[in-house]
């Protein structure tokens, strides 16, 4: 089969896009970069397809329809994406209720494991406070 | 033997309330359980002495070579007896030790009687692999026991230990029984016997073997782990401690002796270890204060001698080793409630404190002198009995025996040593300790103990006949020994060794009692130190791995991700040059025109600052997308796509007006420019591959071949909703369920509860008047956010668009369309609906639940899939139905068009879902949050 040179291009265009945002720590951002990467992954999906008329039985010779499989495919992930999306936006929305801003914040226990570790400590002081003090 | 298995198991269910019903009676009706097992074993006492094994086989998953296969042999029949008899005794004795108020003494019934079903299930089971369940069943239960008081941590520390310790052997054995199973091709240890490997490999698997086995008996290095199981309660240490749990590595030792003693590595490991378990056992035992850990080293120093005896691998080393076994079971158990009742009554087990028990408790003492003695191998007892058939069978051989004999004598002498400092700390009268006064002891309490201490009388009187017995088991080995056990052999080097072991160990204790430089004496490291250290080195590792793979941001997780994506990928499409050099410029040139909006939008919408342009933005990329659909001639994931797209404009819309305009300000330069870096390399590598991919393809697309079974067998000419609804139907199937998956996940985000959350008295609904009313909005809305014209116009196209979407589901087999276009226009005619008028207007509209759409929706799709299944064919398989109606004529359809009613339900139930939740609930909020923010300043000005 012999590549699309725009639809090459565009895939690139949208993915590059996509994981730029997807990088970011603000959740709007980087929701927007997961449609961006959604759009771009449908299209690598088409990519693979064959080029041609709609697949409709009677209205496009069999041999010059376009590849209906992958379609089928691509179908399903943009209804997905509509779903994904829409949890993502909840997730962002709760977010925003609870701490007032969308952005995601780094992770509070892998921080103090990572103080542990600079200080050379083990897990044994791990206990609960209350049973500190009593003798091993 | 299942029978009794499964009342132990019913048992241990019943326990907790039955303790719950009549209290501490209880435990007395539950020793009943572990009695029948006495009670069966001795039924077949006749079997025993003729040397028949009594046999069940119950099938259960015969391809893995696993059956449930009990064997009862004369060394089982012992343990059986043990287990039972001292279990039975352990439950009656709990109903005296406990009190009524101890919490957790139904749970603690049902572990106990749950332990007993599992060791009892150890010691009959045939299978390896069953042998091995219940193995670990004990470890489990055991860690159950000891950490009975969960608020004492050096009780948990101690269950975790005794649990870790044996399991990591567990686990070496399982390995073991493994190399010696996939061996003989089977898992029954009877059989497997008659199909050994030799050479390393036998080697290898037993040293696997016996590491399970002493670190369940506690064998040095093992031995750490049970002094500190002493945490638990008294009856678990007697039972667990003494008679059952940490007899099941001697009992594999005695079991597995018989058939692999003569490989390379058995003797060396039984006998060095467990010689060093003995000696250091006994002397730590005379370093003790507290009586109960003073038995504990004791049982540690037993247990070693159990197994060099029962691992030495001759005839009257097994058959002084089974006596020995019965021996210590008895006087050992006795014993540990000896000092449960002690404990009990004068509330110190410190031997210190202790004076003058032996006038306040004469019962006492009479049934502890008795046990002691037989620990002690006094005559006529049967510890005495057990002793000299140990001198006796290793005086007769090589110069390992000889080395192991001396090692015996001298750790028998330090057994008298501290059996000895065991009565004088308890009983005796010591001149600078005011004496205690014991409470007369009921008899029920000291009625166990006394039982067992008799046990050792009858059974070193009655050697004779139990010698019958035993033989059974020591007659496996085939060496000609021809010792037989009984009191009284005459005047033998092994009675003058039994006189001189009781000498020197009265000595011994004398000594101890005058000088202290003893102490000082202890073994340069145990296993507690080397476990100690690898706990901690673990600790220490796991946080440095930790910390140096776990940053905790997530920037920094997804950019790990893709730059491996990036060198893999990229890697490999370096080291795959040349690339093919075919390829075409576009399709069609029309394609140029959406791909270049595509770009500039893509690339602007990193570069935003403003929320709302940056989902503008977005949004032009999808719709240029659903324009390079039409153009590569996919008319219904155009359809979709641009239906989709405007959906989500409308989410984010819904919920962007809540959060910031602007995107907070991010000053670091230089991440920015990473994050670009990579963005842009992702891009490159995915361009390659696709490039490469699609220009390497060699293959025929499978989808060429759909055309004419579509029309065939799905009944329809749009072949993609044929794909989606007959030939890739488990795909749509998985997707609705993740959708519904989804939708849920939303309602639950937005509606689900939370101390932050805003929560006020629900503002008043306003109440739309009764009757037909045309706008719901004129009601509900504030007149300055009302727009009659739009409101209007909605009101009047909803309906078509809602027979367009029909017509679109319907059209859908045979032209652009079906169940996911429908279903999406539909839930844009809703959006509209809502966005003209509101909330209110919303429900108006649709006057349902959404998850009842849903769940109607995913019903339908299911339950036509269901229905080809019941029809005989496959599930989702569609048939067609022709009929010829009167007035319409020749009527065609296919059923998968019901499941395409699912998928459309479906979709309309997510789309409704959303705009409930982030829509509707979301003014809700807001409205709320301006009724609180109104009655603020009021309060202030009260």
């Amino acid at each position: 089969m012999s590549p699309n040179l725009v639809l090459v291009i565009v895939v690139g265009v949208l993915f590059a896009a996509g994981v730029t945002l997807l990088l970011e720590r603000n959740l709007t951002r980087v929701i927007l970069g997961i449609t961006l990467l959604g759009n771009g992954v449908n299209l690598l999906i088409l990519l693979g397809g064959a080029y041609g008329g709609p697949p409709i039985v009677g209205r496009t010779p069999e041999d010059e329809m376009s590849d209906p499989l992958t379609q089928a495919m691509i179908l399903t992930a943009i209804v997905i994406t509509l779903g994904m999306t829409a949890f993502l936006l909840a997730m962002a929305y709760r977010s925003w209720l609870l701490t007032g801003h969308d952005d995601v914040q780094d992770d509070v226990e892998d921080r103090r494991i990572m103080q542990r570790a600079e200080r050379d400590q083990g897990l044994e002081d791990e206990d609960d406070p209350t049973t500190e003090g009593t003798p091993r | 033997m299942l029978v009794l298995l499964t009342v132990h198991l019913i048992a241990a269910m019943l326990a907790p309330p039955l303790v719950r019903w009549l209290g501490l009676r209880a435990f007395s009706v539950l020793a009943l359980v572990p009695a029948a097992g006495l009670g069966w074993a001795l039924t077949h006492t006749a079997a025993m002495r003729e040397g028949r094994a009594v046999a069940e086989v119950y099938p259960w998953a015969g391809r893995l070579g696993l059956e449930l296969a009990f064997r009862m042999t004369t060394l089982s029949w012992l343990m059986v007896l043990l287990v039972g008899g001292v279990g039975a005794l352990a439950l009656v004795y709990c109903g005296r030790y406990f009190t009524a108020a101890e919490p957790g003494s139904g749970r603690f019934a049902g572990v106990f009687v749950g332990f007993a079903g599992a060791m009892l299930g150890l010691i009959v089971s045939d299978n390896l692999i069953v042998l091995y369940v219940f193995w670990e069943l004990t470890t489990v239960f055991s860690y159950l026991l000891i950490g009975h008081d969960p608020s004492s941590r050096a009780a948990r520390r101690a269950a975790l230990q005794a649990l870790i310790v044996t399991t990591l052997g567990g686990l070496a054995m399982l390995v073991g029984v493994i190399m010696l199973g996939e061996h003989a091709g089977t898992y029954r240890w009877s059989q497997v016997v008659g199909a050994l490997p030799d050479g390393g490999y036998l080697a290898v698997a037993v040293i696997l073997l016996l590491l399970g086995a002493l670190s369940k008996s506690a064998i040095f290095p093992f031995s750490f782990w049970l002094p500190a199981a002493m945490a638990a309660p008294t009856p678990v240490s007697a039972y667990l401690h003494a008679a059952a749990m940490v007899k099941a590595g001697v009992f594999l030792v005695a079991l597995l002796g018989p058939a692999l003693a003569d490989a390379a590595s058995w003797r060396p490991t039984v006998l060095i270890a467990g010689t060093v378990t003995l000696l250091f056992g006994g002397w730590t035992a005379l370093r003790q204060h507290d009586l109960k850990l003073l038995l504990a080293y004791g049982t540690v120093s037993q247990l070693g001698l159990l197994v060099v005896v029962l691992g030495a691998g001759f005839r009257d080393a097994a058959l002084a080793g089974a006596m020995m076994l019965l021996a210590h079971a008895m006087f050992k158990a006795a014993l540990f409630f000896v000092v449960g009742i002690i404990d009990h009554t004068t509330g110190t087990r410190d031997l210190r404190e202790l004076s003058g028990l032996r006038r306040s408790a004469p019962a006492l003492w009479v049934v502890t002198v008795l046990a002691a003695a037989s620990m002690a191998g006094v005559p006529p007892l049967a510890g005495f009995v057990g002793k000299e058939a140990i001198f006796e069978a290793f005086l007769h051989g090589g110069r390992w025996e000889q080395l192991v004999l001396a090692g015996v004598v001298s750790g028998s002498a330090l057994t008298v040593a501290y059996t000895l400092r065991f009565l004088w700390g308890a009983f005796s009268d010591k001149p600078a300790v005011a004496p205690r006064t014991v409470h007369r002891v009921s008899w029920a309490f000291l009625a166990p103990a006394a039982l067992l201490a008799a046990g050792g009388l009858v059974a070193g009187l009655g050697a004779a006949p139990l010698d019958g017995l035993l033989a059974g088991y020591a007659g496996l080995y085939s060496d000609e020994g021809g010792y037989h056990l009984a009191v009284w052999h005459g005047l033998t080097p092994a009675l003058a060794l039994s006189a001189l072991v009781l000498a020197a160990g009265a000595a011994v204790f004398g000594l101890t009692l005058r000088t202290r430089w003893w102490r000082r004496l202890r073994l340069p490291m145990d296993g507690a130190t080397g476990y100690e250290r690898s706990a901690d080195g673990l600790g220490r590792l796991a946080v440095e791995v930790t910390g140096a793979t776990q940053r905790g941001s997530l920037p920094v997780y997804l950019g790990t991700i893709l730059l491996v994506l990036v060198v893999l990928g990229g890697g490999a499409l370096v080291a795959g040059r040349p690339w093919p050099g075919r390829f075409h410029l576009w399709d069609n040139p029309l394609q140029l025109v959406p791909a270049a909006v595509l770009v500039v939008a893509a690339v602007f919408a990193t570069r935003a600052r403003r929320r709302l342009a940056a989902v503008v933005l977005v949004g032009v990329t999808g719709y240029a997308t659903a324009v390079l659909f039409v153009l590569h001639g996919a008319p219904d994931l155009a359809l979709t796509q641009f239906l989709v797209e405007t959906c989500t404009m409308v989410m984010f819309v819904l919920v962007l007006r809540r959060l910031p305009g602007h995107f907070s300000v991010r000053p670091l330069v230089a991440s920015r420019r990473i994050r670009v870096a990579i963005g842009i390399a992702v891009g490159a590598v995915v361009s390659g591959l696709a490039y490469v991919a699609t220009a390497g393809r060699q293959a025929t697309a499978i989808s060429t071949a759909f055309g004419e079974p579509a029309v065939s067998y799905g009944g329809g000419r749009n072949i993609v909703n044929v794909t989606l609804v007959d030939i890739r139907a488990w795909d749509t199937m998985g997707e609705i369920s993740v959708l519904l998956v989804a939708a849920i996940g939303v309602a639950s985000m937005v509606f689900g509860g939370s101390p932050r959350l805003l929560r006020p008295r629900r503002p008043p609904p306003p109440t739309p008047p009764r009757g037909q009313v045309w706008l719901m909005a004129g009601h509900t809305l504030d007149a300055g956010l009302r727009s009659p014209i739009l409101e209007v116009v909605t009101r009047l196209v909803f309906h078509t668009i809602v027979l367009f979407s029909v017509y679109l589901l319907f059209a859908g087999h045979n032209a652009p369309g079906g169940g996911f276009a429908g279903g999406l226009v539909v839930g844009l005619a809703l959006v509209l609906r809502y966005l003209a008028g509101g909330r209110h207007e919303l429900d108006a509209a649709a006057p349902v639940d959404a998850g009842a759409v849903l769940g109607t929706g995913l019903f339908i799709a299911l339950g036509t899939g269901l229905t080809a299944m019941f029809l005989g064919g496959e599930v989702l398989q569609s048939a067609l139905l022709d009929w010829h109606l009167p007035v319409l004529g020749h009527v065609h359809f296919v059923t998968s068009t019901f499941f395409d009613v699912g998928v459309y339900l479906v979709v309309i139930g997510v789309i409704l879902n959303i705009l409930r939740s982030l829509g509707a609930e979301i003014d809700r909020h807001e409205q709320a949050e301006r009724v609180a923010a109104e009655a603020r300043p009021e309060e202030e000005l009260v």
